[in-house]
């Protein structure tokens, strides 16, 4: 693989896996929290498996970066400007209907890109997608089945989750952004395109949000920059309470 | 997570009928303490005395809600666990202590109390829970500690819980104290990991290892000859070990691990008996044990809060979750009408 290759798999790699551990790190806030005993169980679950497949892409991502960086040097020893997560993944989790449009939202797309990724032409990828494609399918039914049972629940339940899209709606436009250095991935045949990911993950959602009674909030302004390491107020909160004790206790191992 | 000594004089309601109204009953009584007495499963369909029955329900409730309210504290550091190992490790412990809820409240749904009516106890303070949940986590070795000790004399308490006559129950706590004794040796890793690091982390664990000790002793209950319903309870084959005995088996089986750990456990009294061939240790304060079940712990109104806050907050969620089931079920009606 040319240098620069690796240079943009390492900066594709490295947001993959920042957004799912900030969102697995969303979710497991809930934890003892959540309305019901099984939910509790079940948004645990997902916060697993997503700070699982973090530890699988930062582990990879330091590897191709080469200087000797692990997950964990990865995860609590960079600052926010060096995060490169979705926007919508360090969103805060406000009450259980946002949580499930955000996480909707993303599992819609993380199934279709994971399903695509089984097919990349770099093996570790690869095999981390087929890994995770597994599990994503099961969150994103999760999710959706939740973002029925709320849109079309009660009218309370319906006024959140609807007020909770039109907030978020402007997170989802970064999933699809690309660049030179994403460019240069698809036509490696090392990740897919991001049109055809965004057709897929729109009729999906669509559906979902059908089913829930949901109308589809329309394209307007996009939030953006979590790519470029430009990030909301909320991720400075999120990575001062998760790096605590590194940072702290700088010389420790744990 | 765990039950503790459930004989403590305070709490009522589980003494045994004084009376035998018939002698119908008197020949049902006679059967059950055969079966019981034979080590027979009691089964949920099965004829079993009321005292039993309620002698049960509240003690599975308990050892429910101690798993319920048990997620608090560790749940605590889920969010600043230092490396995604235990990250990982700690959310899928808290996560265990949500399913052992969730069995132990099925278990007792079989003895005719919903999980909403023993939510409703617990919130109401009319239920209690594990004490030692009541003690705060201020620190990342107290997760530590809570692996080791905690969930050590669970485990002392749990293994014979296996063999409680009464079916269901028993075959919940065989899966239960499988994965406690797999917390259990993941917080004691925790806490070698911190005894063999730098100072400050082996006096973060000496910190923690002198605020659990005491209270882990404590969660065995209250002293044998201050127990009040220890012999029915062993009787109908629900308690198998004094809660003295069960308290000086985790003595014994702790204070080696704590040598080896390197650290000191917080007992100038503690000494080796070569005669008898186990630990001697000092006076328990009780005193301190019963304020906090009265209420008075440095967590209780904390932790009860945060169970209602959960609750409050997810009402409108599992609200409407029933009217779009009813929605779903009411257009199966139409569509098949």
């Amino acid at each position: 693989m040319s240098t620069d290759l690796k240079e943009a798999l390492f900066g594709y790699t490295l947001r993959l896996g920042d957004t799912s551990l900030v969102l697995g790190h969303r979710l497991s806030e809930w934890c003892g929290h959540a309305p019901e005993l099984e939910e509790d169980i079940a948004l645990t679950n997902v916060a697993l498996d997503l700070v699982g497949h973090a530890r699988m892409l930062l582990t990879y991502a330091g590897e191709l970066e080469g200087k000797g960086r692990d997950e964990d040097r990865l995860a609590y020893r960079r600052d926010v400007f060096d995060y490169r997560n979705h926007l919508l993944a360090e969103q805060p989790n406000r009450d259980f209907g946002h949580t499930i449009v955000r996480q909707f939202l993303h599992d819609a797309w993380a199934v279709e890109l994971y399903g695509r990724l089984c097919a990349s032409t770099d093996e570790t990828l690869a095999g981390i997608a087929a890994k995770a494609v597994k599990e994503v399918r099961y969150h994103v039914r999760h999710s959706g089945d939740w973002l029925v049972r709320l849109g079309d629940g009660t009218d309370i339940s319906h006024a959140k989750v609807a007020d909770a899209l039109g907030r978020l709606w402007p997170y989802t436009g970064e999933m699809f952004e690309r660049d030179e250095a994403e460019q240069a991935l698809v036509a490696a045949g090392i990740v897919p395109d991001p049109a055809e990911l965004k057709a897929a993950w729109t009729a999906r959602v669509e559906a979902v949000l059908e089913d829930a009674t949901l109308d589809r909030p329309a394209d307007g302004w996009m939030q953006k920059g979590g790519r470029r390491g430009e990030h909301s107020e909320h991720l400075g909160y999120l990575l001062a309470e998760m790096q605590f004790l590194p940072r702290a206790y700088p010389d420790a191992t744990w | 997570m765990y039950t503790q000594g459930l004989d403590a004089k305070t709490e009522q309601g589980a003494q045994p009928s004084p009376r035998l109204v018939t002698e119908q009953e008197t020949a049902l009584q006679g059967r059950f303490q055969e079966r019981v007495d034979a080590e027979e499963k009691i089964e949920p369909r099965d004829w079993m005395p009321e005292g039993y029955r309620r002698t049960l329900v509240r003690q599975i409730s308990q050892h429910a809600h101690s798993e319920i309210v048990g997620m608090l504290p560790e749940g605590n550091w889920i969010t600043r666990a230092p490396t995604l190992r235990r990250k990982v490790a700690l959310l899928a412990k808290v996560q265990d202590e949500g399913g052992h809820g969730l069995y132990l409240y099925s278990a007792a749904e079989t003895l005719g109390v919903s999980r909403d009516e023993l939510i409703g106890q617990l919130l109401s303070g009319k239920a209690k829970y594990s004490s030692i949940f009541n003690y705060p986590t201020p620190t990342w070795a107290d997760i530590g500690a809570i692996g080791w000790l905690v969930d050590g004399a669970a485990i002392m308490n749990q293994v014979p819980l296996c063999r409680c006559s009464y079916g269901p129950y028993a075959r919940a706590m065989v899966r239960i104290c499988r994965e406690e004794s797999f917390h259990q040796r993941q917080g004691y890793e925790l806490m070698l990991a911190l005894a063999q690091g730098t100072a400050e982390q082996k006096r973060m664990a000496q910190d923690a290892l002198n605020r659990w000790w005491w209270p882990s002793l404590m969660m065995f209950g209250p002293s044998d000859n201050q127990s009040a319903h220890s012999a029915q309870n062993m009787a109908w084959k629900i308690k198998r070990f004094s809660n003295d005995e069960l308290r000086q088996r985790f003595v014994d089986a702790t204070v080696p691990q704590a040598e080896f750990l390197g650290l000191t456990i917080p007992d100038p009294e503690l000494r080796f008996n070569a005669e008898t061939g186990h630990y001697e240790f000092g006076a328990i304060d009780w005193t301190e044990f019963n304020e906090i079940l009265k209420g008075n712990g440095p967590c209780n109104r904390e932790r009860i809060e945060a169970r209602q806050k959960a609750w409050d907050d997810g009402a409108w969620v599992r609200e409407a979750a029933t009217a779009h089931a009813a929605k779903r079920k009411q257009r199966a009606l139409k569509k098949a009408g």
